[in-house]
């Protein structure tokens, strides 16, 4: 089993969020991955996409599946990992780490604070 | 819950739990789509051997005097070719000349014939076969009476072979033969949908738990390992077969399908004959293609597909291939536009996305 880390915050979409100052790094969890498959096709937006909460912001897919993903806070996009369009099984291997989708410049930083913690993530998943 | 309740199970249920397989409802079966991941599964079975749970497929058995007839009148393909023992893939039509299934017809004897079919179409192949019946034989809806096992990679005659009483090592592909498998009677048929060499082994539901466990056994030194719809799906993609309710179904005839092979004009009148030469005589407006994408993405079965901008056809499956490494798929396109080297694009979700039409099957197996 992963751990899911107490510094993130997580949403019933199975994201994750992870916040330094006014910037948001996002996510899919482990239990997200592991639903999914291998994962073998990532699609991120380009910086300066502007997201109000629940938007899709992009797609993650499987060998057999296409899943949106979205976006758990309101901002622009300022950034998209750039390792995952040629290693995107990284997803599966190191989801809460190396494999974050995009960096979202916050439009209100308190927002993060309604998603859920770890543990209540963990009880919702019923791990 | 309720929903789950009312799936049908193949007798090796409890076994995929064990096996902590991810189930899923396949027509209307609970079915192990994967155990460990559909690429490590892929691989497994390109470069080893696997087993697979195919117990949902249905079984046809028609016997009697005119067994023959009735099976010729109601399949493509000419079942009089075939000896005791051989079997052949074959197309079950409505008159429209579009498909009602595709099938693997075997002979059995000169009065008998083994026909297995798809799970979700078991019940309307019978009704449709059973309606023609106008010969001196009898049509049995047989397939509670089966559960099915499927053993494919380049070590499966190895692995089959310390299971069976008899030796299939000298079994020619698309032969079949009755013998015991780990004690019990089995239909060995050197058959399979992966694009591997392998075999189906067809057994009494009962027996169906020993002899799993025997054929894992029996392959555990040459990296046996079960696997699920998901690989299987991967598998009959590159290989460039059919999966029916994709690339064929009631609205596509064999010609269109790229399957005038199972189509014998030769043999005599069967239903949707007629229809099959209007279409030749009128030439063949759509054919299946074989794509890969040249651009980033995944064209899947359903995307719409343009030439030069506009609209000309659609994805019947597509997907990633473990074995290229690439983004492939099939789909429709007219006939005139169908040659390989054409690019094409496919749409996902809104975006053009560029691919290029190429000859299938993707994957030969190296001889």
């Amino acid at each position: 089993m992963s751990t899911y880390p107490d510094n993130y915050r997580y949403t019933k979409e199975h994201e994750w969020v992870s916040v330094e100052g006014d910037t948001a790094t996002v996510g899919i969890t482990f239990h997200a991955q592991k639903e999914l498959g291998d994962i073998v096709y990532v699609d991120l937006p380009k910086p300066g996409l502007k997201l109000s909460p629940g938007d899709t912001f992009g797609s993650v897919e499987s060998v057999k599946a296409v899943s949106d993903i979205y976006s758990p806070v309101g901002g622009e996009i300022v950034g998209a990992n750039p390792a995952l369009a040629d290693a995107p099984d990284t997803l599966n291997s190191d989801p809460h780490g190396e494999a974050w989708l995009v960096k979202i410049r916050l439009a209100s930083p308190g927002e993060v604070d309604l998603l859920m913690s770890a543990e209540e993530y963990q009880a919702y998943i019923g791990s | 819950m309720s929903e789950a309740a009312a799936l049908k199970r193949t007798p090796l249920f409890d076994t995929h739990h064990a096996h902590k397989a991810r189930m899923v409802n396949f027509g209307g079966w609970e079915m192990p789509v994967q155990y460990r991941g559909i690429i490590e599964e892929h691989q497994e079975v390109r470069n080893a051997v696997g087993i697979f749970d195919v117990s949902h497929m249905g079984e046809i058995v028609v016997r009697g005097p005119e067994a023959l007839q009735l099976v010729n009148f109601v399949t493509t393909n000419n079942a009089a070719k075939l000896q005791s023992g051989q079997a052949h893939y074959s197309g079950l039509l409505y008159e429209t000349g579009c498909f009602v299934d595709d099938i693997l017809v075997h002979k059995v004897s000169e009065t008998e014939y083994f026909l297995c079919v798809n799970a979700s179409n078991q019940d309307k192949d019978f009704a449709h076969i059973t309606s023609h019946n106008r010969f001196d034989c009898e049509v049995e809806n047989a397939g509670p009476r089966y559960a099915q096992i499927a053993v494919q990679g380049p070590l499966s005659p190895k692995v089959v072979n310390r299971v069976t009483k008899d030796d299939i090592s000298l079994l020619r592909y698309y032969w079949f033969t009755e013998t015991e498998a780990a004690g019990f009677p089995a239909r060995v048929a050197h058959t399979g949908y992966t694009g591997e060499d392998g075999f189906e082994l067809y057994v009494a539901p009962k027996h169906a738990g020993p002899l799993w466990q025997a054929l894992l056994a029996a392959g555990a030194g040459s990296g046996i390992a079960p696997c699920g719809l998901g690989a299987r799906n991967t598998l009959r993609l590159e290989a460039g077969m059919a999966l029916y309710g994709h690339e064929i179904d009631a609205s596509i005839t064999p010609l269109e399908a790229g399957l005038a092979w199972i189509v014998k004009f030769d043999k005599g009148d069967f239903v949707g004959r007629a229809a099959l030469e209007a279409q030749r005589s009128a030439g063949v407006k759509r054919r299946l293609t074989g794509f890969e994408m040249t651009e980033r993405g995944i064209g899947r079965d359903g995307y719409e597909v343009r030439i030069d901008g506009e609209a000309a056809g659609w994805v019947t499956s597509g997907g990633p291939s473990p074995t290229l490494n690439k983004n492939i798929g099939l789909c429709y396109l007219p006939a005139a536009a169908a040659e390989s080297g054409r690019p094409i694009e496919i749409v996902i979700r809104d975006r053009p996305v560029a691919a290029v039409t190429v000859p299938t099957p993707f994957y030969k197996r190296p001889k």
